[in-house]
């Protein structure tokens, strides 16, 4: 089906996808959690009539619209890409993956688009009671248009809704209820927005300690903490919940995942939680071999408890997915790999009867829709592509997956000391004499987006080497160009992303100094 | 209701989303034309500040009608997505970055410390304005002349020329329709303009220059529509569902799709009456029938290459290979939820409008931009 894949094109397709990816994340979180601040803050405004609100919305208003210029530059890329460099996989799940952008596009975008030109620009054309309601809807915009892609690449981590059919030799949706309400779908886009909303909270917080540094726009910027902090500590204590459930999820549906992201290579039951590590350098890559460990800090039987709410729960580890565990019923992967096969072949035989024998195409046919046929052989149609192939293959960077998720759960109970500690001086009017709390407060800025980026890393590298899991490796999904031509692009966007970064981080800091008293620009 | 509607129902219902899509996008590249326009009619920082400010309050409306065209090709004919995506890089490559350096430039330009200066980004919006359109309007025509790709029987592409869509500039028909559109959003962004903008110079020099993009635009679309009466086309045989060259197939079209006729002649009428009336009358109206026509003549052109048994994206490499609203869409289920989904459209066309009325109701002054506080 894929013949001769040059695999420098993949890494180069898979380069300009995480390029492109990792410079849209960068901005959009502020834009879903300011946003919503943003409207907090307005409708102070609007209740009290205190002009000091008006100025102090104006101002994050710019900071917002200076972020969402480029969040849109950086987003229209991922959608078109999915095309032009993934156009196998456009086609292989167009029929599933193509829905949620539509729907993003008719139902978020096109609101949040016009609402936001009304935020902008209606101050001294509409009512205060449409602009208010302009700035909310704008806020629901954009964290609508965060559910459909999620809901999306949700799909990418746990394919569900779904039945493959082999006369279009393509996977099409049977139940968009199942898409839309995955646990995968809802756990991502909760714990995404959350952690969108925690990192704005900070941004607003560190941008504000600065000014109480700088003896600058004091009222302002207490008032602006209290209500980052208030809107911070409730986001984070939601975002660590459901990244607690996002984690039982990626146990139950990405095993492989979720060894790795804790390095358990042996399974066992009253399995350890790896609370923090430091991995001793190896040259050996991805090997399933254990890696040696310069410290950890373990908590025993935890990562059963997190998983099955017992510590007697077993979890599978590296090793146990890689050569199978009969007694615990999991498939080796030369196993996997031979049904894989068999499906792929399956396909295959289907294709050279069609038109010439009409039974034996009926045969094959129906296997793909005999439901214990499916779940026996096409539940590893991905696997077939490795038949032959060395098992590392399939266990994502173990380094990057374990280092991402600690670095990100880590940052995560840091942000809510943060946000404790924020709230409790600014209620008692103490954050002036804390300027060691206020450079802190400034510092959490970098780690938000450190902590928001590991975790989309976790997410996308922790899922290879699948673009579907189980169901379609990356490498089988890329689109038939010459890697020149990727190369090429990789540059270009490398070069327009980062001049137009330096832009938004010159504009962005001109905009902190003029502060608020400049009303906005 | 829905129980009973057939596949190709939702395919040809699909299509003509999309045809509504494609037409609202070329109509809201006024935004695009004007962005080529604001030195030849702001001779003053004043002016050119009105002209930006004017345009950037609507760039993001064709920007999302962009995305959600896209998103919607991708929902409803899938292999359309990866066939010509996939396949045409350069041009679609070339088109992103077009509308890359956009979505900067309004938010960026007037902001002190912008790093790359203001002038750069004046130039940005004049790059997307000129090669934005102008690359559009070629794609769209290959949907006419077809490109050079091939499908296998698993329905993965492979595109046959190493130029990747930049050949279609070679075809004279694309390039009539690629420059076609160019003036053609040229000649909506000054109708937008003069509509938007309270100022006597500007109003003067919009009116020049109308005329200047109007000539070009007319023997331009009219050289591309009359051919297109005369070459072969892409036909559907419809019990075998092969591919084959008809003669006079897009005249055939016409002539058996009366009322998509019917449609396309009112919109050229519009869109003559919109530019007729604002050169010899002097109204500042103009955008309102020109947009309207602009939007039907659209309509029925993408209806025109996609209904009656017609390949609306023809392999030129590979007859059997070409695209037609059959063998290209999604599934029966998943087009059924975009219908849906698709009842939204008129909520959201509703409220778009009313925001924009809203904000629109009074003209852009020099005064207004002294005074406002976010401006471009």
């Amino acid at each position: 089906m894929i013949e001769d894949i040059d695999m420098s094109l993949v890494d180069w397709s898979r380069a300009q996808f995480a390029l492109t990816a990792m410079y849209h994340w960068l901005f959009v979180p502020l834009t879903l959690g300011l946003s919503f601040i943003i409207a907090i803050m307005e409708t102070i405004y609007v209740k009290t009539g205190d002009e000091f609100w008006k100025k102090t919305t104006k101002f994050w208003m710019t900071i917002f619209g200076i972020n969402f210029a480029i969040g849109v530059a950086t987003g229209i890329i991922l959608e078109f890409e999915f095309g032009t460099n993934w156009s196998n996989y456009s086609w292989f799940v167009g029929d599933i993956f193509g829905a949620p952008l539509a729907i993003e596009g008719i139902m978020a975008f096109f609101m949040e688009s016009t609402f936001i030109a009304v935020m902008f620009f209606g101050w001294n054309k509409v009512s205060k009671k449409f602009h208010l309601t302009s700035t909310w809807l704008t806020a629901i915009g954009a964290n609508l248009s965060a559910l459909w892609i999620l809901v999306a690449n949700a799909w990418m981590q746990n394919p569900v809704g779904m039945q493959f059919n082999p006369e279009t030799a393509r996977n099409e949706m049977i139940n968009f209820w199942d898409i839309l309400f995955s646990m995968t779908a809802v756990n991502k886009f909760l714990h995404t927005i959350s952690s969108g909303f925690v990192l704005a909270a900070l941004v607003v917080i560190g941008i504000s300690a600065w000014y109480i540094l700088k003896k600058r726009e004091l009222l302002f910027a207490k008032r602006s903490m209290i209500i980052a902090s208030t809107f911070g500590l409730l986001s984070c204590i939601y975002l660590i919940g459901s990244g607690d459930n996002a984690s039982r999820e990626i146990a139950l549906n990405q095993p492989m995942k979720f060894a790795s992201m804790e390095a358990l290579y042996v399974g066992q039951s009253r399995a350890p939680l790896i609370a923090a590590g430091v991995f001793a350098f190896s040259k050996e890559e991805r090997e399933f071999r254990e890696r040696d460990f310069i410290f950890k800090f373990e908590i025993p039987g935890a990562l059963s408890y997190m998983v099955h709410l017992s510590p007697d729960g077993f979890i599978p580890g590296i090793q146990d997915l890689i050569n199978g565990n009969e007694e615990q019923g999991i498939l080796s992967f030369s196993e996997k790999c031979e049904r894989g096969a068999i499906a792929i072949n399956t396909l295959k035989e289907l294709k050279k009867t069609q038109g010439i024998d009409e039974e034996k195409y009926l045969e094959f046919k129906g296997k793909f829709y005999d439901q214990e046929w499916v779940d026996n052989y096409f539940k590893y149609f991905g696997y077939g592509y490795f038949k032959g192939e060395d098992p590392n293959k399939v266990i994502p960077g173990i380094p990057l997956a374990f280092y991402s998720f600690h670095i990100m759960v880590i940052l995560g109970i840091f942000f809510l000391i943060v946000f404790v500690l924020v709230l409790y001086w600014g209620i008692k009017d103490k954050l002036e004499n804390k300027k060691w709390f206020l450079w802190v407060s400034i510092f959490s800025i970098p780690l938000a987006y450190i902590a928001s980026e590991s975790g989309w890393v976790l997410s996308e590298m922790g899922r290879q080497p699948w673009v579907i899991q189980d169901i379609l490796p990356t490498f089988a999904a890329v689109s038939n160009i010459n890697t020149s031509t990727v190369q090429i692009t990789f540059w270009l966007f490398a070069l327009v992303f980062t001049a137009l970064l330096i832009a938004e981080l010159k504009i962005m800091f001109k905009q902190i100094k003029i502060g608020p008293k400049g009303g906005g620009s | 209701m829905l129980v009973s509607i057939s596949h190709l129902f939702l395919q040809h219902y699909w299509w003509g989303i999309i045809s509504l899509l494609a037409s609202l996008l070329v109509f809201l590249l006024f935004v695009q034309g004007g962005q080529t326009l604001i030195y030849t009619l702001g001779k003053s920082d004043t002016e050119r500040t009105m002209i930006v400010n004017s345009l950037g309050r609507k760039w993001e409306f064709t920007f999302t009608t962009l995305v959600t065209f896209g998103g919607a090709l991708f929902a409803s004919f899938p292999l359309f997505y990866a066939t010509s995506f996939g396949g045409a890089y350069w041009v679609w490559m070339a088109i992103l970055f077009c509308f890359i350096i956009q979505a900067v430039a309004y938010e960026f330009r007037s902001k002190p410390n912008n790093f790359l200066g203001k002038r750069t980004y004046e130039i940005f919006l004049f790059i997307n304005g000129a090669f934005g359109t102008f690359l559009l309007g070629t794609v769209v025509a290959t949907f006419f002349t077809g490109s050079q790709f091939s499908v296998n029987e698993y329905n993965l592409s492979r595109w046959e020329t190493p130029y990747r869509g930049l050949e279609a500039v070679l075809n004279i028909q694309n390039l009539a329709l690629g420059f076609s559109v160019f003036f053609l959003a040229r000649v909506l962004g000054l109708l937008y303009i003069m509509n938007s903008i309270e100022d006597a110079n500007i109003l003067e020099r919009s009116k020049k220059h109308l005329l200047y993009n109007a000539i070009p635009f007319l023997v331009l679309f009219l050289f591309f529509v009359i051919r297109l009466l005369f070459v072969e086309g892409f036909a559907i045989d419809p019990e075998t569902k092969e591919v084959f060259m008809e003669p006079n197939k897009y005249l055939h079209n016409f002539l058996q799709m009366p009322l998509n006729t019917i449609i396309f002649l009112v919109g050229v009428i519009l869109v003559l009456w919109g530019i007729g009336s604002t050169i010899l009358k002097g109204t500042t109206k103009g955008i309102w029938y020109s947009g309207s026509g602009t939007i039907l003549t659209i309509f029925s052109m993408f209806i025109l290459v996609g209904f009656n048994n017609t390949s609306f994206y023809p392999s030129t490499f590979d007859l059997q290979s070409s695209l037609t609203i059959e063998n290209a869409s999604s599934s029966f289920y998943t087009l059924k939820a975009m219908l849906i989904v698709s009842f939204l459209v008129p909520f959201v066309v509703v409220y778009i409008w009313y925001a924009w009325k809203s904000i629109s109701k009074i003209k852009i002054t020099e005064a207004e931009m002294e005074k406002e506080t976010h401006s471009y």
